[in-house]
């Protein structure tokens, strides 16, 4: 398709006034800028234009020329004459040029609409009561505004499978599908997984896979999100939860440094379901399966809920003071984390200067999947480079703290997150060292621990992740934490707070802020926490652009936005 | 085969109903056949064409657009292939003409492609043909190969420098395999989904996202005969606007239903029924008239036609005045589509011809869009229903609404072809749907419908 610069804006009269609008967006993009939806369906800002569903009928005019002289021919009273097309065009594929007219409101388009949701309605089971798309369905609320209240069809309804196993985690009911052709569009454009189709014709027009088949890829959930209706559902969410009593915060997906905007739903401080928000920066719509399911680690069986020290539950009070006893003069290697927030990455360098540690931090790579599951497997890797806890690009394993530990080289370990066996730690080499064990839940580091201290998961704090194109991005609080809980960063400011005779070590998000903008030289420094929180920041990371990045393909993907420009 | 009338004037059909010619090659060049393509070939590719555009000839396909300056809107800016397809896959009900060209003479569908393929610089030909025309596939590969082997088509033409290979390409089984860019996606291996335009116009985003022309099996047999004549002197035959012949098929009730050609314009409707095709059975009167394939608003005969011509001469027609020509039917408020002219008499069931009719285009609607994939089916079952005893008073309203709901606001101009009968059968015979109700509700007498 042939799409003119986007950056230059034209004038268009839309419903009779006169209005600016980037040049060449469609009719549908155009309208909402100023005010007027113009309803639709199977347009999707982020997948091609289908055409199909035409609930988007508008109508449209542009300035009349003279066939000969090719000049405009004017009213009477010297404006433009417009000839309007004698048809109703679908706003979805209007691309608005200077002189354009527009009317997203008249009878014309109303009886369109009017009649666009009747068609749609006569063979829809109406079984809102038990569909879980209820509260946020497209039908139900144009329904609402253009449905005629009653019904003219007295025939009988089509009848269609009500539940196709389509994948692993995505379960169909075409009674309920509107044709629209959204998740055949999503799976050939974005998750390059061409397995959804259309058979049989006409009203009978079934979606399905295609034969041997799975929609099973780690994008398969976008389709239910992107559905406008409630054919395609979630496996994992159907019949849970009516959404209208789900809480929704904003957040940002750990699995990778992909940093993809999610928002957490959770009722009574249970999650029950993780969507992406759209951020035409870093992931348009879209995030992966796997991402979706980090939520239940929060009430996982080896989630740590209470403080402990040599296998005995004790106060964190106390837990804290015996860790200050362990470390305090004692020569301390402090295992970072590329999980941890801008935030906690702030204070564990703190709490590595004032006590002379040496830092340690293991990276984690993986398969690139070229789209939103990037190679760097952790959420804040750059954040660590930000904060000044490593200046060198980490290995995928602890060896060298191993070596050391070999070598004699500290009496005590502080690990935050990580497990030490598992990234390569000799477990004689942690006999004779004391453990300290900062995290979420146990692993081979906890089972080695002479103090653990629980932590908050993603979910249960706030804070900052920089992803892997240097964007600094906040997320929120989604649910409380385990009873009696603190945040790592409450926790290591207690900890800083005893070792270390410097005062004012704050455990408040918007304080650590006041510590950061005080880096000197550092690309935060200039920062606030209310901007970060804000909006999408863009840091340079030009400084470490001489660094081997396991990110490829995946470090340059292209959001629709970018890749238009 | 129609036995021929002797009114008519054939130049398409000229020699196909001669038992002493057969499809084969040797037949054709024993009547000048590739003559014309020599001709061609002689003049510039931008002369051909622009004879075609004086010719005036208009598509046959149904649209009725002038061939010429369709060849026009080519986007030849782009440097990518051009690509021509002949549209073979004559499924509109009443229609029965594209066939006999090809099972008949196929060498000179062959002749017109490749002249039109010379003229706008196709890069590659395709007969898309309609896929239960298994044995129209067989005759033109075979012509094809025989074409190939005379040098008229294929490799260096001619011994010339411009080759285009052509090929037969078979349809999926569906009616909507004929509007030209579900043929196209067809042709790409898809389904027959038609495309939004804009913005894929063919003439500039056709077939594999190129320029691409699809002109009908008879408008492309016409190209062959402009170059033969030139474009002035075919502009001659007919009336102004409305050149050429017409290969116009008459079915349903009347004693010699058949494929007639005649000049455009060269008689009515009247004519066409009553002398042509020896009137209706006896004893019959004519009830109605469709007059351009089942898409076309159909005629009521006793209807008063009146208005003014484009050119402004005032016409006050009876259904049997109509001329036979691009223009008339559409004055009438109907059109020539792709001359089907379907005859109804008096022994017609209104309600149950629309009931057929819907049921046509509720199978074959693609299902892409909304009001026609749900308003066809919609229709159907309300006909259909009518036709099953449960018809009920308000049913006419209540069709033309729905055909009104999808007119205008489809993908493709399968939706009008879905509602326009819909909206005239509705309008016209109002009665006839009032009395199917009043039958229904003493057919459904609830005592003979006790069980016992
Ligand atoms: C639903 C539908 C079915 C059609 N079927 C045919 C067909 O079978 N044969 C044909 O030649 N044109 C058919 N057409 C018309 C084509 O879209 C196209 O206009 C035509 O092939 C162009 O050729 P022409 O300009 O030579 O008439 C159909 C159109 C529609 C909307
Ligand atoms: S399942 Fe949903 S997204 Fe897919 S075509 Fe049907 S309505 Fe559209
Ligand atoms: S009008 Fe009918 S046939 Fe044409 S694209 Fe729409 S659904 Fe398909
Ligand atoms: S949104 Fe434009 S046709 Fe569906």
């Amino acid at each position: 398709m042939i799409s003119p610069s986007k950056d230059e804006l034209v004038t268009i009269t839309l419903n009779g006034v006169e209005v600016e609008v980037p040049n060449g967006i469609n009719a549908v993009e155009a309208a909402a800028l100023h005010g007027h939806e113009v309803p639709h369906y199977c347009y999707h800002p982020k997948l091609s234009v289908a055409g199909n569903c035409r609930m988007c009928l508008v109508e449209m005019g542009t300035p009349m020329r003279d066939r000969a002289t090719g000049e405009a021919i004017l009213e009477e009273d010297g404006r433009a004459k417009i000839g309007w097309v004698p048809k109703p065009v679908i706003g979805c594929a209007t691309n608005v040029s200077e002189g354009m007219h527009l009317r997203t409101e008249s009878d014309l388009v109303n009886e369109c609409r009017e009649g666009i949701m009747e068609f749609l309605l006569v063979n829809h089971p109406l079984d809102c009561p038990i569909c879980d798309q209820a509260g946020e369905c497209r039908l139900q609320e144009f329904a609402t505004d253009y449905g005629r209240g009653y019904s003219r069809y007295v025939e009988r309804k089509n009848v269609k499978p009500k539940r196709t196993r389509l994948g692993p985690r995505v379960t169909l009911d075409d009674e309920r599908c509107i044709l629209c052709s959204r998740c055949i569009r999503f799976s050939q454009e974005v998750a390059k997984d061409d397995v959804l189709g259309f058979v049989d014709r006409g009203s009978f027009s079934t979606l399905t896979c295609f034969p041997g088949k799975e929609l099973s890829n780690n994008y398969s959930l976008n389709t239910v999100d992107i559905c406008p209706v409630g054919a395609l559902t979630s496996t994992d969410f159907r019949f849970k939860m009516r959404v209208w009593f789900l809480k929704e915060t904003n957040s940002i997906c750990s699995e990778s440094s992909a940093g993809c905007n999610t928002t957490v739903s959770s009722r009574e401080g249970i999650i029950q379901r993780i969507t992406p928000r759209r951020n035409d920066l870093v992931n348009d719509t879209w995030m992966t399966d796997s991402g979706r399911e980090l939520y239940k680690s929060v009430r996982a069986e080896n989630r740590i809920l209470r403080p402990s020290a040599g296998g005995k539950d004790l106060p964190l009070k106390d837990a804290i003071s015996q860790v200050v006893d362990s470390l305090s003069g004692k020569r301390i290697a402090v295992v970072a984390s590329c999980h941890s927030t801008v935030e906690e990455q702030v204070l564990t360098k703190r709490l590595i200067d004032s006590t002379n540690a040496r830092t340690f931090l293991r990276g984690h790579f993986g398969e690139d999947d070229g789209i939103l599951l990037s190679a760097d497997r952790s959420p804040n890797l750059r954040g660590a480079l930000v904060t000044g806890l490593i200046d060198q690009y980490p290995e995928d394993n602890l060896n060298s703290l191993n070596d050391a530990l070999s070598r004699g080289e500290f009496d005590a370990v502080f690990v935050m997150n990580e497990d030490l066996v598992a990234s390569g730690i000799n477990e004689e080499n942690l006999q004779n060292v004391t453990v300290v064990y900062l995290g979420t839940h146990s692993n081979s580091s906890s089972k080695h621990a002479d103090v653990i201290l629980p932590g908050l998961s993603v979910f249960e704090k706030g804070g900052s992740f920089i992803n892997r194109s240097f964007i600094i991005q906040a997320f929120d609080k989604s649910v409380p934490g385990p009873a009696g809980l603190q945040s790592q960063v409450t926790v290591l400011a207690e900890i800083i707070k005893h070792l270390s005779e410097e005062d004012g070590t704050p455990s408040e998000l918007d304080d650590i802020w006041g510590l950061v903008n005080n880096l000197e030289g550092s690309v935060l420094s200039s920062l606030l926490y209310s901007e970060v929180k804000k909006a999408v920041v863009q840091l340079d990371g030009s400084a470490w652009s001489h660094l081997n990045f396991v990110e490829q393909s995946a470090l340059h993907y292209p959001p629709a936005m970018l890749a238009a420009k | 085969m129609s036995e021929q009338s002797p009114k008519e004037r054939r130049i398409i059909l000229k020699h196909t109903d001669d038992p002493a010619y057969s499809n084969r090659i040797s037949s054709y060049l024993g009547v000048g056949g590739y003559e014309n393509l020599k001709k061609a070939f002689g003049m510039k590719p931008e002369e051909v064409a622009e004879e075609v555009l004086k010719s005036g000839v208009r598509g046959r396909g149904g649209a009725g657009f002038p061939a010429g300056m369709k060849w026009k809107f080519l986007d030849r800016k782009s440097g990518k292939p051009i690509y021509l397809i002949c549209n073979a896959d004559e499924s509109e009900p009443g229609t029965f003409k594209d066939r006999q060209i090809m099972y008949k003479d196929p060498h000179q569908l062959i002749e017109g492609m490749m002249i039109a393929a010379y003229a706008i610089g196709a890069k590659q030909a395709f007969i898309y043909i309609r896929a239960e025309f298994h044995e129209g596939a067989r005759i033109l590969n075979r012509a094809i190969d025989e074409a190939k082997a005379g040098g008229y088509c294929g490799e260096n033409i001619l011994g010339s420098e411009y080759s285009c290979d052509l090929v037969v390409h078979r349809g999926a089984g569906a009616y909507i395999c004929g509007e030209e860019t579900g043929l196209i996606e067809s042709l790409e291996g898809k389904r027959p989904n038609p495309r939004i335009k804009p913005p894929y116009f063919p003439a500039v985003l056709g077939l594999y996202q190129c320029p691409t022309i699809v002109n009908n099996v008879e408008t492309l047999c016409n190209v062959r005969h402009i170059v033969e004549m030139g474009g002035e002197e075919f502009s001659k035959i007919g009336k102004p606007n409305n050149t050429g012949t017409r290969i116009w098929c008459v079915s349903g009730q009347v004693m010699k239903p058949g494929y007639y050609e005649f000049e455009c314009g060269a008689l009515t409707l009247g004519q066409m029924i009553f002398d042509v095709c020896g009137g209706l059975r006896p004893g019959r009167t004519l009830k109605a008239v469709i007059p351009g394939g089942s898409s076309a608003k159909v005629l009521r005969a006793d209807e008063r036609f009146s208005g003014s011509l484009k050119d402004g001469t005032a016409f006050d027609w009876g259904l049997e005045d109509i001329p036979l020509d691009f223009d008339g039917p559409m004055a009438a408020g109907s059109m020539s589509g792709s001359g089907g002219i379907i005859v109804m008499d008096d022994t017609v069931d209104i309600v149950e011809a629309m009931a057929n009719i819907n049921a046509f285009y509720a199978h074959e609607s693609c299902g892409q869009c909304t009001p026609c994939r749900e308003g066809s089916l919609w229709m159907r079952k309300i006909t259909q229903r009518m036709c099953s005893g449960g018809a009920r008073e308000e049913d006419a309203d209540l069709l033309l609404s729905v055909a009104n709901q999808i007119e205008g606001r489809t993908i493709c101009a399968f939706g009008e072809a879905a509602a326009w009968p819909t909206q005239s059968f509705v309008t016209k015979f109002k009665d006839d749907f009032i009395k199917k109700a009043t039958d229904s509700q003493e057919e459904r007498n609830p005592k003979s419908l006790q069980l016992i």
